[in-house]
């Protein structure tokens, strides 16, 4: 980019970007201020003129929101832990490591995003059914890690190429263990994609529909996205409460991707670009 | 020798977790589908489904069906991969250069990989709505064009939600391309200044060839999980609207199988699926020669 034009193109291209991206998220938000007789409205305005906070207090205080927003944070940071601590070990492993069956198994994780989820729902609920874990959260987090998993084996896999090997090699001659080599040397460079690795095993838990469906029943135990079906189900008279509760559960992700996404562009190494 | 067995042992004892997780809960229904798309499982046969053989498969490929709805997909992924990679990767150009607030931008258009897929789907929806409907509100009090049938058109039907899917997917990609920018060190375009090269040059030559390892694994993931993706698709059109006009492969199985219970059936049509997806990757990674960098 020389010329002054390319550069004021530049920025005029992206501002009009920009604000189509965001636009569909500022209109969530306005739904949700509307006041209950104004669901259908053709003013385009963003914030309603007799904007109101109603909506929010009755998804908090009349439906099961806060047991929703538990129950979806237990499940989330199960993930999250377990997602991690699997990812981070098996990825340095296939970073590292030589070993009999290691392609096959690269290809297997590849393989395993390969088939269409929505069929491996049958069988998982025959399985959860067999181990008995159907309708827990237990049953729900393990489905989780295990979907999340080979995109996070990837990542961490494609990150650890980039860090030179000699300095664990280093750490091994003074006579570190394997374990305390990889714990207390390469763990801590890998930092950005460990933060990929939780954001992306959060998320898979936090908004996932389809697979609680079928494991969750019991309405207790219903997660954020099956408490938010439930509104929309009713869309007549709903809709508001409904924009609400998605404002609420998009918050703190919103928050995540807001504070870290520094991060994302280092620790996106799929490919495992070598200096 | 104590260190030599660590060094044999350490490997496997880090992989085993990762191992059990992924044969319970991925291997074994793979295998179970695989069985039960040689059954005869449905509403009717639930608890006394037998091995009728290849009767599923022969019937999927002698029907009309198959065909339409693969050709569906085929452009349901090409465009979205299409939109994908080019808004991804000519934004984040723009953002790798010098911009004013390069990290405004950079966050707020990562929003929509932030919002829940389910919750931006069935915003989208309304937005589509042909009376009260953002989309064409703006058509028609901005724009003064004519509002668009979305859903009572079966063409239309299908371009809301690809749009919707655009929208989505393009922040990802434009994440991967950014860090694979910046990690292409400056030396070499100015070597390729000096060797006279346009911006079109420099584009062909030095940008484009150091961002293929990055991007090709992120082109596989996205074409897997875009072919594969049911919610956008199911929520926008609400469940194939006109008339069952608007499915893909996936949202086309999870009808046969949770609407009509024919779960035999559609365990057949998602083996088929997944042996596309199989042969298009390995295809895929061939001809660009990713394998073995990557497996290195």
């Amino acid at each position: 980019m020389k010329g002054r034009g390319t550069r004021i193109l530049a920025h005029v291209f992206l501002v009009i970007v920009t604000l189509a991206t965001i636009y569909p998220i500022v209109q969530i938000v306005g739904i949700s201020l509307r006041p209950a007789d104004r669901l259908y409205s053709t003013s385009l305005r963003v914030i309603p003129e007799d904007a109101t906070g109603k909506a929010y207090h009755a998804v908090v205080f009349e439906k099961d929101f806060l047991l929703w927003l538990r129950n979806s944070t237990i499940v989330s940071a199960i993930v999250t832990l377990v997602g991690v601590a699997l990812a981070s070990t098996a990825g340095y492993v296939f970073s590292r490591f030589r070993f009999v069956a290691r392609r096959f198994g690269l290809y297997s994780l590849l393989i395993a995003q390969m088939f269409p989820a929505t069929m491996l729902l049958l069988p998982l609920y025959v399985l959860m059914k067999g181990l008995h874990l159907l309708d827990s959260m237990v049953g729900l987090a393990v489905a989780y890690v295990a979907t999340a998993l080979p995109f996070c084996v990837w990542t961490m896999k494609g990150y650890y190429d980039t860090i030179p090997k000699e300095l664990e090699e280093a750490a091994l001659i003074d006579g570190a263990s394997y374990w305390r080599a990889f714990r207390t040397v390469v763990l801590p460079l890998a930092a950005p994609a460990l933060a990929i690795t939780a954001i992306f095993s959060f998320m898979s838990a936090w908004s996932e529909f389809m697979v609680a469906r079928v494991i969750v029943s019991t309405r207790t135990l219903y997660t954020l996205p099956l408490g938010l079906e439930s509104l929309s189900s009713t869309f007549q008279t709903e809709w508001a409460n409904y924009a609400a509760g998605s404002v609420l559960v998009s918050l703190p992700v919103v928050l995540i991707f807001l504070f870290l996404n520094r991060y994302f562009v280092s620790g996106l190494t799929l490919g495992g670009v070598k200096q | 020798m104590r260190a030599s067995t660590e060094k044999k042992l350490f490997p496997y004892v880090l992989l085993l977790p990762t191992i059990i997780v992924m044969v319970t809960v991925v291997a074994y229904p793979l295998v179970y589908n695989f069985v039960l798309s040689f059954k005869n499982m449905s509403m009717y046969h639930y608890y006394d489904a037998n091995f009728v053989g290849f009767r599923h498969y022969s019937s999927i490929f002698t029907e009309r069906e198959l065909y339409w709805v693969f050709g569906k997909t085929l452009i349901w992924t090409v465009a979205n991969l299409f939109f994908h990679v080019a808004l991804g990767v000519g934004i984040a150009m723009l953002l790798n250069g010098r911009i004013v607030g390069g990290g405004v931008f950079r966050s707020l258009l990562i929003l929509p990989w932030a919002v829940p897929q389910y919750i931006c789907a069935l915003t989208w929806r309304g937005m589509f709505n042909h009376e009260y409907g953002a989309v064409n509100l703006i058509l028609k009090n901005v724009l003064h064009l004519a509002p668009i049938p979305w859903f009572s058109d079966a063409t239309w039907a299908f371009v809301a939600p690809i749009i919707t899917n655009v929208w989505l997917g393009f922040p990802f990609m434009m994440i991967v391309a950014l860090g694979g920018l910046q990690s292409i060190p400056h030396e070499l375009y100015e070597a390729a200044e000096l060797d006279g090269a346009g911006a079109l040059g420099k584009f062909r030559n030095v940008t484009l060839p150091l961002l293929k390892p990055v991007l090709a694994p992120a082109v596989v993931l996205g074409t897997v999980w875009t072919f594969n993706n049911m919610n956008v698709i199911w929520l926008v059109t609400g469940g194939g609207l006109p008339a069952d006009k608007t499915h893909i492969l996936v949202t086309y199985i999870y009808k046969a199988a949770f609407t009509y219970y024919r779960y035999s059936y559609a365990a057949a049509f998602s083996v088929i699926v997944f042996f596309l997806l199989l042969g298009f990757t390995f295809a895929f990674m061939r001809y660009f020669k990713i394998t073995e960098a990557v497996f290195e």
